[in-house]
């Protein structure tokens, strides 16, 4: 019955994703439409990597070749036909299949990201267990460095970080590599801001619960004021936080294109770098589209996650 | 472990010097973020006020000089002093940060209020909306932008502004709907007063409330974002000194002349901080509380 | 006084002990110099309205007054023991150990995301009192048990919002007796729940006392006081104002500020006599329009129910039935009183007649005419002539607004000019006890009380026929609420409005009310003439309700059943 009802849930959690990946790609579609000039143009360019205009032939052969000389209706058509076949088109500029070139640099994007999240929710944890709510300047001053910690934009504490720890102190390698020591600095560059987002809702959180009647009722029982932060509080004020992390994922991943910039690390961030400034619109839109598909599977482990630190709630 | 009950008279005149007293105690952080953010408006309208070079002329004599009297903030490669140049920067910085605030949130408050007064299938519809906008990550929201109209202020104002809105949306939907249910809203119609006066004196006001502090807090998210475009080299093309550009112009020498890279990066935090901290003290006053 | 007892035979003796709250001495003094002693298998009660500072004594004793707040006492000994040199280390040997605690309102009392069995199997982990896994689950099971809750093994397992109200406290209190202590501190241990889970819990408590153990009670309810206690001991603004035996004090109050607590309890008061000392309300004649009284005469039917059903659709999709065919009728110038535990669908009654839930069956008349059948553009203009009053004014202002302006919003739309508005609001202020200081402020700078009073303006404010009050004095302290009721009184004698008034206090419904109608489940069992009803239940249903209220000693009992029973004792 509630492995049934679990089963249940999920099927209509990835059936309700379908829905946003398609709208996703609906929304690349309309875009592409929306292009000024013409696309055939454009693609000649891209390929031959001159700037000046194609005779008739040249233009007809490509609008031929991407199916532009279609109605839009049959040209949506096949576009979201092909996506429902893991097909996210060609990239003009390198001669081969979005998937694979996307496929070939997500996993350090991924790896980063995640990486990033969990330090996150470590010093986020840390900090609010030993300093939130107290009478202290601790306290005080833990309010003040979050709300510093989300306006610090990634990039530039990227940069910083790179200078002071890799170039200046030589304690890591000052670029690439995909060796776990050459993660810290990214990591740490993405997960300081985040934390700042994660720890102002979870600490407002944890200082409202402490005041709660329950938790007292513990302190009553003899439970000394670390046990009652661990084992009552924190579990609640974790809640809020848990529900941030889904949205967490696309700025995430914004922030590591940005990190892997300075780092000069393999990943999503010099595919969409190079795919932008040479215009190559089926990269950019893939990445779009894999980036939503990414976001409906957090989702639905967020969801999860939530439902068991909080039984009360039915994945129903 | 309230007060008495005082019924009037002279118990209230204390409590009303009390609430007075509570107005003019602004805490001091509060005023330093007015005057930062003064100031960098001040330069984003007058620039040529605050400057104390020309931000564009070259002096290859005194190129990446550090911090001194005659250049507070130090010079670039090309001897151009970096104080002016954040200033003149800040009119197209805090344009984009304004402006994709301006747009996200008129479209949040658009489509969030719609979402949460109309409810059913429009709730519906516009809700996954904001779910599909909310599942693609802001800058390769910004990136796909780029890469179709090319970069343009517009452009930025316009991905950044979409790529913030459905956030927004959200909330300002969520709050629309706490506060239909409210006991006041239900108040109100017992007193027999029209739907729409409702929506018009009760729902509006109160679900906008926060609209302000988001306001202030977006401006500074939005900064963020901008910069990050022009720091990979995607932004509005030189030589306007735009915060972002002046970052990704620093990466370069930032071994040695460190303050190319610490300084614009310092405006964009500071005035992000200020901002925030500005949004807080006026969602706290808003919401009632001291 | 207290020292009946020898001192050595003493398990507690407090001596001037001394609460301030650092930040604002001497206005953050929560006690001044309280004293008191307490014997194993006595009960003392420690009474008294919020801000009393009761709950601050309670908690010093535990050594939680709270992080700000200093703590002094000349002696404090808990069983040999000197309590004022304690470390938090200390504390906590002695907290759940020897002195067990039980707080308000266990549904957030007990960690909402926990089972019930950890919870209280908690403190037996803490003291390391359980040497196995095994024995922990058959102790926290013996524990359920041992306080009455049924199918202990499933319940364990559960999470506090799965249980009924009286099976959580039942829990917090089993929580408090998981390691057997000597001293059981309750601190309002029965406010929030229906009358018969009171006297439940009650007799738990009774229980407990009876095995030994000392209780300290804090209550602000004087009727449960006077089922439970031994000592009484009287608090006002940190200080205590009188002390005694339970008989003395409710039998001969010494103290004017206790015989003023007492007063204000309704229960088995005459309808009529005032509760508070506060006068009636002056009449505004020169502007009597806002008073204008109705021309109907008291025998006109104002409202008439027939046979409405309200079903809600509850977990999993189900439809239940929470009104079942409810009919009444009220007369202009009368008080039907709506009496029954939570969830017997009383609100849910008032509700449809407000047409603010529309019946699923039956329909609502209102002065003879159609009411909950009509389109709610049709009954708009109709809705002054119904107020209603809730609960909780506080979520019923919209917390933007000044009062002035919630005032002026519920004026009829007949008041044209601005100065005229200005004086109508002045005089519903007036009208309800309040200054015009009051005009500015919001609703969250009123205390409980004043917001109800600002909620009655604004209910009387467009002249109704009818106002519905729904738990109008429920979340407030005995004195306050004594005021509202007068004040409620008073209005209805000038205004000739009809109240129909909701209560799970039945003193409160008997004081006020002409007729009585007690629902339960969804049904009305019986209703009729309130002293009929009181004096001569004829439904068991309803005769359970009057036998669980407690009595205030030397006051009569609230059935001639109860009398009865007094009389043959």
């Amino acid at each position: 019955m509630v492995a049934n009802s679990r089963l249940f849930w999920l099927a209509r959690r990835l059936a309700s994703g379908v829905i946003v990946v398609w709208a996703a790609a609906t929304f690349t579609f309309l875009v592409q439409c929306l292009l000024p000039g013409d696309r055939a143009q454009i693609i000649i360019n891209v390929m031959t990597g001159n700037v000046g205009q194609a005779s008739r032939q040249e233009l007809a052969a490509v609008n031929a070749k991407y199916g532009f000389d279609q109605p839009l209706g049959v040209q949506y058509a096949k576009y979201i036909w092909a996506i429902g076949h893991g097909d996210l088109g060609q990239s003009y500029q390198q001669h081969r299949p979005v998937a694979e070139v996307v496929a070939e640099q997500i996993g350090p994007t991924i790896v980063l990201a995640l990486a990033a999240l969990i330090a996150a929710w470590l010093i986020t944890i840390l900090t609010t267990v030993l300093a939130a709510g107290r009478d202290n300047i601790w306290s005080r001053l833990l309010g003040g460095v979050q709300v510093l910690l989300a306006t610090l934009p990634p990039y530039w504490l990227a940069t910083i970080l790179l200078v002071v720890f890799a170039i200046k102190l030589r304690l890591f390698p000052v670029a690439g590599g995909n060796s776990p020591i050459a993660l810290v600095l990214p990591t740490l560059a993405l997960a300081l801001e985040l934390s700042g987002f994660f720890g102002q809702v979870v600490v407002s959180e944890f200082t409202r619960v402490l005041e709660q009647p329950f938790v007292t009722s513990a302190r009553m029982r003899g439970m000394s004021d670390l046990g009652v932060r661990f084992r009552h509080v924190l579990r609640h004020a974790a809640l809020p936080g848990i529900t941030l992390s889904g949205w967490a994922l696309g700025k995430l991943l914004s922030g590591a294109v940005l990190v892997e910039a300075v780092f000069a690390r393999q990943g999503l961030g010099g595919v969409l770098v190079t795919a932008t400034s040479t215009r190559d619109i089926p990269v950019v839109s893939g990445v779009i589209l894999v980036s939503a598909g990414l976001f409906v599977l957090t989702s639905t482990v967020v969801d999860l996650t939530y439902g068991i630190v909080d039984p009360r709630i039915k994945l129903t | 472990m309230s007060s008495s009950e005082v019924l009037g008279g002279a118990g209230a005149f204390p409590h009303l010097l009390r609430t007075l007293a509570r107005v003019r105690t602004v805490p001091l952080r509060v005023y330093a973020a007015v005057t930062i953010v003064g100031f960098f408006l001040a330069a984003a309208i007058a620039p040529k006020w605050l400057e104390t070079h020309d931000p564009l002329a070259i002096d290859l004599t005194a190129s990446l000089q550090a911090p001194s009297i005659a250049h507070w903030l130090g010079t670039d490669q090309s001897g151009r002093d970096l104080y002016s140049r954040i200033v003149e920067g800040a009119g197209q910085s805090l344009s984009i940060g304004l402006g994709a605030t301006a747009l996200s949130l008129s479209l949040a408050l658009i489509l969030g209020v719609t979402a949460g007064l109309v409810g059913g299938v429009v709730d519906t519809v516009l809700s996954r909306l904001f779910d599909v906008l909310f599942a693609l990550p802001t800058l390769f929201l910004a990136l796909l932008f780029v890469t179709v109209f090319g970069t343009t202020v517009l452009t930025e104002i316009i991905a950044v502004g979409l790529g913030t809105a459905p956030g927004y949306a959200r909330m300002i939907r969520g709050q629309v709907l706490a506060v239909k249910g409210a006991g006041y809203v239900e108040a109100a119609k017992a007193l027999g007063h029209p739907y729409l006066r409702i929506v018009r004196r009760h729902i509006l006001p109160n679900a906008m409330n926060p609209l302000t502090a988001m306001m202030t807090l977006g401006v500074g998210q939005a900064i963020i974002w901008a910069s990050g475009l022009a720091f990979l080299g995607l932004g509005v093309a030189p030589p306007a000194p735009e915060w972002g550009a002046l970052l990704n112009a620093g990466r370069n020498y930032v071994i040695y002349a460190w303050w190319l890279e610490i300084m614009p990066g310092l405006a964009v935090v500071v005035f992000a901080l200020s901002v925030t901290v500005l949004g807080r003290y006026l969602g706290e006053r808003l919401e009632g509380k001291s | 006084m207290l020292h009946l007892v020898q001192p050595e035979a003493q398990l507690l003796t407090v001596d001037s002990l001394r609460v301030c709250f650092a930040r604002n001495v001497p206005e953050g003094t929560a006690v001044r110099g309280v004293s008191f002693s307490l014997a194993p298998g006595r009960c003392l009660a420690i009474v008294g309205e919020s801000g009393s500072g009761k709950s601050v004594t309670a908690r010093a004793l535990v050594g939680l007054a709270g992080h700000r707040a200093r703590v002094h006492a000349r002696g404090l000994n808990f069983a040999g023991m000197d309590l004022t040199g304690f470390d938090d280390r200390a504390w906590r040997r002695i907290r759940g150990k020897d002195i067990g605690f039980v707080l308000q309102d266990a549904l957030v009392s007990l960690d909402p995301l926990r089972p019930v069995g950890k919870e209280i199997g908690e403190g037996l982990r803490l003291h390391r009192a359980i040497a196995s896994r095994e024995e922990l689950e058959s102790q926290v099971i013996g524990l359920l048990k041992l306080v009455g809750v049924q199918d202990a093994e499933i319940k364990a397992l559960q999470l506090p919002h799965q249980l009924s109200g009286g099976q959580r406290q039942r829990a917090l209190i089993a929580a408090a007796l998981a390691l057997d202590p000597r001293l059981l501190i309750a601190d309002e241990p029965t406010t929030a729940l229906d009358v018969t889970v009171q006297a439940q819990v009650l007799g738990l408590l009774e229980e407990t006392k009876a095995r030994g153990k000392a209780l300290i009670l804090i209550s602000h309810d004087l009727a449960v006081v006077s089922r439970m206690a031994d000592e009484v001991l009287v608090m006002r603004q940190g200080e205590v104002v009188e002390r005694g035996s339970a008989d003395q004090i409710f039998r001969e109050p010494q103290h004017a500020y206790t015989r003023q607590l007492l007063d204000a309890v309704p229960s088995g008061r005459r309808r009529g006599s005032r509760l508070s000392s506060s006068p009636a309300p002056r009449l505004p004649q020169p502007h009597g329009r806002l008073l204008e009284p109705s021309a109907t005469r008291s025998s006109q039917i104002v409202i008439e129910a027939t046979d409405l059903v309200k079903r809600f659709k509850g977990p999993g999709g189900i439809l239940r039935t929470v009104v079942d065919k409810v009919s009444f009728q009220l007369r202009s110038g009368e008080t039907l009183g709506l009496v029954g535990k939570s969830g017997s669908g009383k609100s849910t009654t008032a509700r449809m007649a407000l047409a603010l839930d529309l019946p699923d069956e039956g329909a609502v008349l209102f002065q003879g005419e159609a009411w909950t059948t009509l389109t709610e553009r049709e009954r708009r203009a109709r809705r002054r002539s119904i107020s209603v009053i809730y609960q909780d004014p506080l979520s019923s202002f919209d917390p933007c607004w000044t009062v002035r302006r919630i005032l002026a919003d519920s004026l009829l739309d007949d008041v044209e000019t601005r100065q005229e508005r200005h004086k109508r609001v002045a005089e519903l202020l007036d009208l309800v006890g309040l200054s015009p200081a009051f005009l500015n402020r919001r609703p969250l700078e009123l205390s409980g009380g004043q917001r109800q009073r600002v909620a009655i303006a604004r209910a009387i404010a467009p002249r109704p026929k009818v106002i519905v009050c729904d738990e109008p004095v429920s979340a407030l302290d005995v004195s306050i609420q004594a005021q509202i009721l007068d004040l409620l009184g008073d209005l209805k004698a000038q205004l000739r409005v009809s109240y129909l008034f909701i209560s799970h206090d039945l003193g409160v419904v008997r004081y006020l009310s002409d007729r009585v109608m007690v629902m339960r489940d969804g049904r009305v069992v019986e209703s009729g003439n309130t002293e009929a009803i009181f004096a001569e239940p004829q439904h068991d249903y309803t005769r359970d309700l009057l036998a669980a209220v407690p009595t205030l000693l030397g006051r009569q009992p609230q059935s001639r059943r109860d009398r009865d029973a007094v009389a043959a004792v």
